[in-house]
């Protein structure tokens, strides 16, 4: 060891290698082999059917076919769907206040308060928080004996009887749960654009508004598509919201079915073929969605 | 002085602009607002979890009732086993929260601190991977840890934490901008091992970012239903979110409903306390590890 001396630095960079060993090997183990068997299970007929088990008989790509032609498609609209009535809502928020708590101007004194509360949903058990909607919107819940004495002539609403009362129960738990994420990654993204371009505008006589459109949406461009993108990453995962809110089955009608609950059927089901063709499916996606991901913060870097 | 003068300045500017009071005023009432927006559901769990089932069933009030002890007491002695899920659930999302931080700080190391050739292509890798979900190799791992008889243990849900991308590139971050090279050229010079460099001198280095990370980590692991549920299926090793699930779907009505909110405050109380406390380092956390710059 004594040996150690400048010009032998080569000899260092092989512990590189030594370092990774932990992360590459359990990476290996627990995703990348699970990920081949996954799409080799994908191509077989195999799944049980009360105590017997059918299969493995290779089939091709008959699971991926029944996928797409029968429940996948319907289950991926619903996804998508609240995804979208989830997401609208949070972009405007987050935009608006990410501008507010980046303004120096403006120096809100609570700011530090307002995102603590607003980030703390973040944090919740979202099963927790699902079974808590359960509850509150019941029809003998509190949401309904509220609404009943402000207004006058309610009738209690069964909230989960209902396709979209459903789907915008939902998004909004969704949405609760993370503008206050997408604000602080707006904020940090505003309060990266150079001071000095807000200061000539406003030696120009630019008004707050067009500051905001000219100015600072433009320059936040790639942050905006990071974060949707990594929020239709987030969405197309949507599980556990709508899994405990509907026990899993999707109510009404399975108008509030995501494609990963539907997956867990299949997991629990094990019928292996069906799960393995629909696990491809969904890594195929969000692939190529991490890809882009990966393209737009890459390009940042330059 | 200049401070001030410069304060004086931007005075002077709101008084002829004016709206900027107003704007003020709309802002922070916008934001109670929305605060309020946050809480409410939280503030009628808390008032529910202290009525009674009959109470709960008569209509909502503002003021809270007396049970709030019995309540819990009731959920303590009902047929959910709380307490070994509060247990279950701390041991998995602590030993999550050691692991990823002290591998993911390891690997971001290697990446850091060495040039090889293949450092790149595995950074690169790694970016990569960083978004794509666990959910999709679950049937692989799910039939792995059964041909393993991993199920009903905490292994499947613990060891994977060593390979956490997430982790990764925030300790990345953190490292380019407080470990400089010299330090660990000047260790070597000391005579300090590749090893013991790491761990005696760059981990204290690394502290914030692995108290960040952890909380992150611990979180994420209490919080987990997806995996969990599908490999624990004996009640003495489910973890919180899975009893949640259980109670969902027994059957709602037979519910002592004072004791469904008792469950779900207990779930969530630990995580809300642990945030109040630190939330100072979790806000400031976010934005660090997820977009660059």
């Amino acid at each position: 060891m004594s040996k150690v001396k400048r010009g032998k630095v080569v000899s260092y960079n092989k512990w590189g290698y030594i370092f990774l060993i932990p992360f590459v090997v359990t990476y290996a183990v627990f995703q990348l082999y699970p990920l081949f068997t996954t799409i080799y299970w994908s191509f077989f007929k195999y799944y049980r059917s009360g105590l017997s088990v059918i299969g493995p008989e290779f089939i091709g790509l008959a699971n991926y076919k029944e996928l797409l032609t029968t429940d996948l498609p319907k289950y991926a609209l619903n996804t998508v769907i609240m995804w979208i009535l989830g997401f609208i809502p949070q972009i405007f928020v987050s935009l608006l206040l990410g501008s507010w708590f980046a303004d120096p101007r403006l120096r809100l004194k609570a700011a530090p308060v307002y995102k603590t509360i607003i980030y703390l949903p973040n944090l919740i058990m979202a099963s927790a928080f699902s079974m808590l909607f359960f509850a509150l919107f019941s029809l003998g819940g509190p949401v309904n004996a509220i609404l009943t004495s402000i207004i006058p002539g309610f009738q209690p609403y069964s909230f989960f009887d209902h396709t979209w009362s459903v789907r915008a129960l939902v998004a909004f738990m969704n949405f609760i749960m993370w503008f206050g994420n997408t604000t602080i990654l707006l904020m940090a993204g505003m309060l990266g654009i150079d001071a000095s371009l807000y200061e000539a505008a406003e030696v120009d006589g630019a008004t707050p508004t067009q500051v905001f459109w000219r100015i600072t949406l433009p320059l936040l461009r790639p942050i905006l598509v990071y974060v949707l993108i990594t929020s239709l990453i987030g969405g197309l995962q949507m599980f556990d919201v709508p899994q405990i809110l509907s026990n899993g089955d999707g109510f009404p009608m399975r108008t509030s079915m995501t494609m990963i609950m539907y997956l867990n059927k299949h997991l629990f089901s094990k019928n292996y073929g069906l799960a393995g063709a629909l696990s491809v499916i969904l890594f195929i996606i969000t692939g190529a969605l991490s890809l882009l991901v990966y393209k737009v913060t890459d390009r940042k870097d330059d | 002085m200049a401070k001030e003068g410069a304060m004086q300045l931007q005075m002077d500017k709101e008084k002829v602009t004016g709206g900027i009071r107003v704007r003020r005023v709309v802002a922070n009432v916008v934001l109670i607002l929305i605060c309020a927006l946050c809480l409410f559901w939280f503030f009628v769990l808390f008032i529910n979890t202290t009525r009674s089932n009959s109470a709960l069933k008569a209509g909502f009030t503002i003021v809270p009732g007396g049970y709030l002890i019995k309540n819990f007491i009731s959920l303590f002695k009902g047929t959910l086993p709380v307490w070994n899920g509060l247990l279950n659930s701390v041991i998995i999302s602590t030993s999550c929260a050691i692991l990823a931080t002290y591998f993911s700080s390891m690997t971001a190391y290697a990446i850091h601190a060495y040039d090889f050739k293949l450092k790149n292509v595995v950074f690169t890798f790694i970016m990569i991977i960083m978004t794509i979900p666990t959910q999709v190799v679950a049937l692989g791992f799910i039939d792995m840890m059964l041909k393993w008889k991993w199920n009903n243990t905490f292994l499947p849900l613990i060891i994977p934490a060593i390979a956490a991308p997430v982790t990764f590139f925030y300790m990345k971050q953190y490292m380019d901008s407080v470990l400089p090279l010299a330090i660990i050229e000047a260790a070597r010079i000391d005579g300090s091992g590749e090893f013991r460099t790491f761990n005696f001198i760059v981990m204290p280095m690394m502290k914030p970012a692995i108290a960040v990370q952890a909380i992150f980590c611990f979180v994420a692991n209490w919080n987990n239903y997806f995996t969990p549920a599908l490999l624990l299926s004996k009640d003495k090793v489910k973890t919180l979110p899975v009893l949640i699930a259980m109670l969902r779907s027994a059957d709602f009505l037979k519910f002592d409903m004072g004791q469904v909110y008792a469950m779900i405050t207990f779930s969530i109380f630990p995580v809300i306390i642990v945030y109040l406390v630190l939330s100072k380092f979790i806000v400031g956390g976010v934005a660090l590890g997820s977009v660059k710059g």
